[in-house]
């Protein structure tokens, strides 16, 4: 049996050398190998990621949990990074990223993603509205500085709000199902107790786990559990008292991180935050105050500047830009601005000139002309 | 001059709004069926090809070999018309998917995809049938409009369209390069050429080697069999799709233009024109497919960067606009207008009858223009590119 398997991925390994090798890639010209074996198997390919879905689950009214074995390209992750999930709606790709909520040490090499549906959420609901066991979706590798560290610290803070509890989640199994012994602090902000994703699971481990204190936050008035309301200093007081000596790892909405950002800069222990924004703050569309116009060269369209960020207003103006996950992180969008000044909406900094600019993230200030 | 100098600009102006609100229309429903049409399709020719490519390594058995070349020369059509063409004019960029796009497809032919967007997609669809604009009127070789001015080569008007049509991968992967101004008209130099063909190159020696060298060698000692199916295949490929083409823009009553109508061309205008300097040819869902839809040459040069399997559904309401208006709709049996285009070539490989020619013949008119171009350096014939 062990000499059987032995064989067969030797065998494995013998054809992808095979089919990554330059005379494969001259035979394939110009469509390249992948573009041969997808014919016949979705799944098989040499440079991609993609991955088979195995399971979809609903763990609430308003989320989608998602279990995908990924090809044999998948180079694994670290727990906190996020990946860049496609699938095709209407015939059209569209790209999100989604932190992998599962153990770095996850038995069958699967892994869960789970995404918080919105009720104009494009991709969201198609996920948990059309996505079936046996789909196919593209993924791409691991990515992003929010991550466990290798080294893993003596105590650890996990705050969380909504979705953003998938690369937390991710830490809290791993660090558990290494043994690790320092104290583990979960706080989570939610809704309510029916919107909290993962809820009976982290009563399991809390419960499984003396050094897992989870505390959770809810904000509808009426649900008490441990705390309630919006995240305050107060409540750092009583669900982590000893803070300031642990590593925290910080994943939620815009307000919260901003609130919580502030008070580890008050007490000077930036360094001891990790953060990861999930959900981009929604530009503020300034269409009063919006001047000038867009101008497309290579597409010799234009419009009137309306405050919105510069994909949105090539996409109205009929134009078909390259774009991903639309929160500036995966630079499919990155094209060449030639004159203008744009402000970046993550970071509110204007720049100007020509550079290249992820006109996903990019308002413009004045006229600005994009080679696009 | 034709119909185009007899619509008043209210009409232009009609016309264009009921063709554009055809593409209107159209564009704003794609979605999965489109994409779902053109991945069925990819699917289908890359198993020809393989399929084709396999059964040539068993090409000493004679019905192997006639199969294979049949799936290759099939598999090399469906992938530089219904699919190459197409998808490098952007008709599926919508989708998002990389491997569709116009800016990243590349498909099994020398011609390399910038130059292709650029003599094709931006010359000939701007310039369609404007003289001296768009290159495809003849590639610098034929002479394919009487407005052309004669000169002695176009004596093998006939012979140099074989040849065209024969090596037809290989002119359309140097038309770019305008190689008649160096070689005829010399306003190019030998340096400027080189530089110009450096990519082509590139693309050329990769397709020929993998056409002529690789496959041949891996099949060992019957490499010939593979070989001659390969060559076998991509002659298929080039003499279809060059009488496609040709069947789209010459058949006798397409009409050319002069360089002035492009002055201040309303929507409109360029509407008309490209209607006037386009043919269809009819047949069955085979025929639309294998050329790439092509067949519905009017409304590709109307809507080029629409989905083709659509120009089918819409042809009926451009033929129908084209009636209201007096506007002709050229369109007839293949055969028919490949018997038009090739009765063109002929025709135009001697000189106008000319009115002032004092010979009635057309080897009088052509004896005169010998004359005529004996006594003027032949630079001079020709506008500098």
């Amino acid at each position: 049996m062990n000499a059987m398997t032995q064989t067969s991925s030797r065998f494995q390994q013998g054809l992808t050398r095979l089919l990554q090798s330059r005379v494969a890639d001259i035979l394939s010209y110009p469509h390249g190998v992948d573009r041969y074996l997808e014919v016949f198997n979705p799944l098989w390919s040499v440079n991609e990621v993609r991955a088979k879905v195995e399971a979809v689950r609903y763990l609430t009214n308003d989320s989608v949990t998602l279990t995908l074995r990924p090809n044999h390209n998948w180079e694994g992750f670290v727990p906190g990074q996020f990946v860049q999930l496609s699938v095709t709606i209407d015939g059209k790709r569209q790209t999100r990223c989604y932190s992998p909520a599962n153990s770095l040490h996850r038995a069958d090499g699967c892994i869960e993603l789970t995404a918080k549906v919105h009720a104009n959420g494009f991709v969201s609901r198609h996920l948990r509205e059309q996505l079936s066991v046996g789909d196919v979706v593209l993924l791409s590798q691991a990515d992003g500085e929010f991550a466990l560290p290798e080294e893993r610290p003596e105590q650890v803070l996990l705050i969380s709000g909504g979705s953003g509890i998938t690369p937390v989640m991710s830490m809290l199994r791993t660090l558990c199902d290494e043994g690790f012994s320092g104290p583990i602090t979960f706080l989570h902000y939610a809704n309510s107790a029916a919107d909290m994703i993962y809820a009976s699971e982290l009563d399991e481990i809390a419960r499984t786990h003396d050094n897992v204190t989870l505390v959770r936050c809810f904000n509808d008035e009426g649900e008490q559990d441990e705390l309630s309301g919006l995240f305050s200093r107060e409540h750092l007081y009583i669900a982590a008292p000893e803070f300031a000596q642990a590593t925290t790892f910080l994943c939620g909405p815009p307000p919260m991180m901003a609130a919580v950002e502030k008070v580890w800069e008050e007490d000077g222990l930036a360094e001891r935050l990790h953060k990861e924004q999930f959900t981009l703050a929604a530009p503020q569309i300034e269409s009063d105050s919006a001047e000038g116009e867009v101008r497309f060269v290579q597409s010799e369209k234009m419009a009137i500047n309306n405050g919105a960020t510069l994909l949105e207003q090539a996409e109205s103006a009929g134009l078909t830009p390259e774009s991903g996950c639309r929160m500036g992180i995966c630079h499919a969008c990155t094209c060449r601005k030639t004159a203008g000044d744009v402000r970046d909406i993550r970071t509110g900094e204007i720049t100007s000139g020509e550079e290249d600019i992820q006109i996903c993230v990019s308002v413009p200030v004045g006229t600005v002309t994009l080679d696009i | 001059m034709s119909i185009f100098s007899n619509l008043t600009a209210e009409q232009f102006e009609t016309i264009g709004q009921e063709l554009d609100a055809i593409r209107n229309r159209e564009m704003a429903d794609l979605g999965e069926e489109d994409a779902n049409y053109i991945r069925t399709l990819i699917k289908r020719q890359r198993r020809l090809e393989v399929a084709g490519r396999g059964l040539l390594m068993a090409g000493f058995l004679p019905p192997a070999w006639l199969a294979g070349v049949a799936c290759l020369s099939a598999s090399k059509i469906l992938d530089n018309m219904e699919i190459g063409h197409n998808v490098m004019h952007g008709q599926y960029d919508w989708m998002g998917d990389p491997a569709i796009n116009s800016k990243v497809f590349d498909w099994d032919n020398t011609c390399t995809n910038t130059a292709w967007k650029q003599t094709h997609n931006f010359e000939h669809h701007t310039f369609t049938n404007v003289l001296d604009k768009d290159h495809d009127i003849g590639y610098g070789i034929l002479r394919m409009s009487e407005d052309q001015e004669w000169e002695p080569r176009f004596l093998f008007n006939p012979i140099l369209a074989g040849i065209l049509a024969t090596f037809f991968q290989h002119f359309v992967a140097v038309q770019s390069l305008k190689l008649e101004d160096y070689l005829i008209y010399k306003t190019k130099t030998k340096e400027e050429l080189k530089a110009e063909f450096k990519p082509t190159w590139k693309k050329m020696r990769k397709q020929l080697f993998k056409d002529y060298l690789l496959f041949p060698a891996l099949a060992g000692p019957f490499a010939p069999f593979v070989f001659a199916g390969n060559v076998a295949a991509n002659l298929a490929r080039n003499l279809w799709s060059s009488q496609v083409i040709f069947n789209g823009h010459f058949p006798e009553e397409v009409e050319q233009f002069p360089e002035s109508v492009i002055e201040n061309e309303t929507r409109g205008q360029w509407y008309v024109r490209q209607l006037l300097g386009s043919a269809n040819f009819e047949g069955g869902r085979l025929m639309h497919v294998m050329s790439g839809n092509l067949s519905f040459q009017i409304e590709h040069h109307l809507f080029p960067d629409m989905p083709a399997h659509r120009y089918a559904r819409i042809a009926p309401e451009v033929r129908a606009i084209c009636e209201k208006h007096g506007l002709p709709y050229n369109t007839g049996s293949f055969m028919k207008q490949s018997l038009s285009v090739w009765k063109r070539i002929f025709k135009l490989s001697l000189p106008n009858k000319s009115k002032d020619d004092s010979g009635k013949g057309p080897l009088n008119g052509l004896r005169a223009k010998v004359v005529s171009l004996a006594r003027e350096p032949q630079s001079e014939n020709r506008k500098a590119a």
